[in-house]
């Protein structure tokens, strides 16, 4: 058994900046995270960030992790590798698995799950066949891994994912053939689908795949045009010679210990589906129990990491290490980057969505007021 | 080989020691410390495992431990996620089939 303070199940950018500002502010902070190393899906994420020079733009994920990591290496931050969180007793206590070899009891007074996000899948006919696969994996493959996983690739979706990782394909030495969109118009920054535009990359718009054809291997897609009700049209299926097919649909909270531990959900469609509901301290509706990142709505990692601060402040602030009047002063500045965060074109419906699960929160979650 | 050498923004492709692990008996180089599935695909294999029932193949889906598409016999022991496990001198992997088998000792 293993006693600590706080427990942090995650060591992404949430899991990393929550534990730095617990630990700042004296926390005992134990850090989990299945991988071998930390920094979730940052070093993958080799283009520069969005947002205004306090939300790290300009910086290249793979470069903000290596910060973080940094800062928690001199904090000395307690951190598990290879360690997987099976289940939640009690709202406090966690069973993990280290090693893939012996199981261990940690005894927390607060947890914070940062458990991030698993990519969506979308299931045509030949899905299964190797050579489909998402684009994050894709994108996993050629910059952390530094393999090509294919030659010849089409993407589905062309939000952020799907043309970020489009570009990166072409980087890695790839021939990225198309950019479908199953929506009638394209769904990511201006600025990443530029550069792919610019690259020479056909994006289609209502457009989606039917079929992936192939014996052991894609070998070709066959898609297809949709109509205004996301039909298919028939008649306009055409054929596009590809090796590999990239599904960059969208992405699904993990939210198992959050189920496991008894929190209350909230449906909420513009940030991935059924969250765990919290507050504005991060807060779910169990007391020991907070969120940060992915897990709380799909967005992006500057949001996370700021969101895994006000985790991290909070909790110290309930066991004593920071006064109530510098937790709010703090918290209400990273809520003012928060919200910068979430305006403009693409950010506004994150903005209002995140208002309503704060309002879900707040009726909810009875002893935080 | 599908290794990325030349990269705009990454440095150089990683210099590391090489290893050698076995494929269904066949030997492949392998870089120190990298996951297998990267190695295999390094090699140009594509296909990690066949269904139990259909006999399908399946590749690598999601890359980072979460799909379990991608699990393959290493060592004897089946079942292993091939994109979060590490490669070894001398490792032994097999394309497995259906669920896998223990062998006497794992069991």
């Amino acid at each position: 058994m293993y006693e600590t303070e706080l427990a942090i199940v995650g060591a992404g950018p949430a899991g990393l900046s929550a534990a730095i500002e617990a630990r700042k502010a004296g926390v005992e902070v134990l850090l989990i995270d299945e991988n071998s190393r930390p920094g979730g899906q940052l070093f993958k994420q080799i283009h520069k960030f969005f947002g205004s020079r306090d939300h790290k733009a300009g910086i290249r994920g793979m470069n903000i992790a290596s910060t973080l990591l940094e800062e928690s290496e001199e904090l000395g931050i307690e951190t598990w590798l290879k360690g997987e969180v099976c289940g939640i007793e009690e709202g406090r206590n966690l069973w993990v698995v280290r090693d893939r070899k012996c199981s261990e009891l940690v005894k927390a007074k607060k947890i914070i799950l940062a458990t991030g996000a698993t990519e969506n899948a979308v299931a045509f006919k030949g899905w299964e066949l190797p050579g489909v696969m998402g684009a994050g994996a894709a994108q996993t493959m050629i910059n952390v891994n530094r393999v090509l996983p294919g030659k010849k690739v089409v993407m589905l979706g062309s939000g952020n994912v799907g043309v970020i990782v489009a570009y990166q394909l072409l980087q890695a030495g790839a021939e990225v053939v198309a950019i479908l969109e199953a929506a009638p118009k394209l769904g990511g920054y201006g600025v990443h689908t530029a550069k792919v535009a610019r690259a020479g990359v056909p994006l289609y718009v209502s457009h989606t795949i039917k079929t992936a054809f192939g014996k052991d291997h894609v070998e070709a897609v066959e898609i297809v045009e949709l109509d205004s009700s996301f039909k298919q049209i028939p008649g306009t299926e055409r054929i596009l010679e590809v090796d590999t097919v990239c599904l960059a649909t969208g992405l699904t909270p993990l939210t198992e210990l959050a189920w496991l531990a008894g929190c209350k959900f909230n449906y909420v469609h513009a940030l991935g589906g059924h969250l765990p509901i919290h507050d504005d301290k991060m807060r779910s509706t169990q007391p020991d129990i907070f969120l940060a990142g992915d897990i709380s709505g799909i967005e992006e990692a500057s949001t996370a990491m700021e969101e895994g601060r006000l985790a991290g402040i909070n909790v110290a602030t309930e066991l004593g290490y920071i006064s109530e009047e510098e937790a709010r002063a703090r918290s209400n500045e990273i809520w003012d980057s928060l919200n910068s965060l979430r305006s403009g074109y693409f950010g506004e419906r994150r903005r209002t969505s995140k208002d309503s699960m704060l309002q879900k929160g707040k009726e909810v979650i009875k002893w935080n007021h | 080989m599908n290794r990325i050498v030349n990269h705009p923004i990454l440095e150089e492709g990683k210099q590391g020691k090489e290893v050698q692990i076995f494929v269904d008996d066949k030997p492949i180089t392998a870089m120190e410390g990298e996951m297998i599935a990267a190695a295999l695909i390094a090699n140009g294999i594509h296909i990690n495992r066949y269904t139990a029932h259909e006999h399908k193949p399946r590749g690598i889906y999601c890359a980072i431990g979460r799909c379990t598409d991608c699990i393959m016999t290493v060592n004897d022991v089946p079942n292993i996620r091939t994109c979060v496990t590490k490669v070894e001198e001398g490792m032994r992997i097999t394309t497995q089939k259906g669920m896998g088998v223990w062998s006497e000792e794992e069991r």
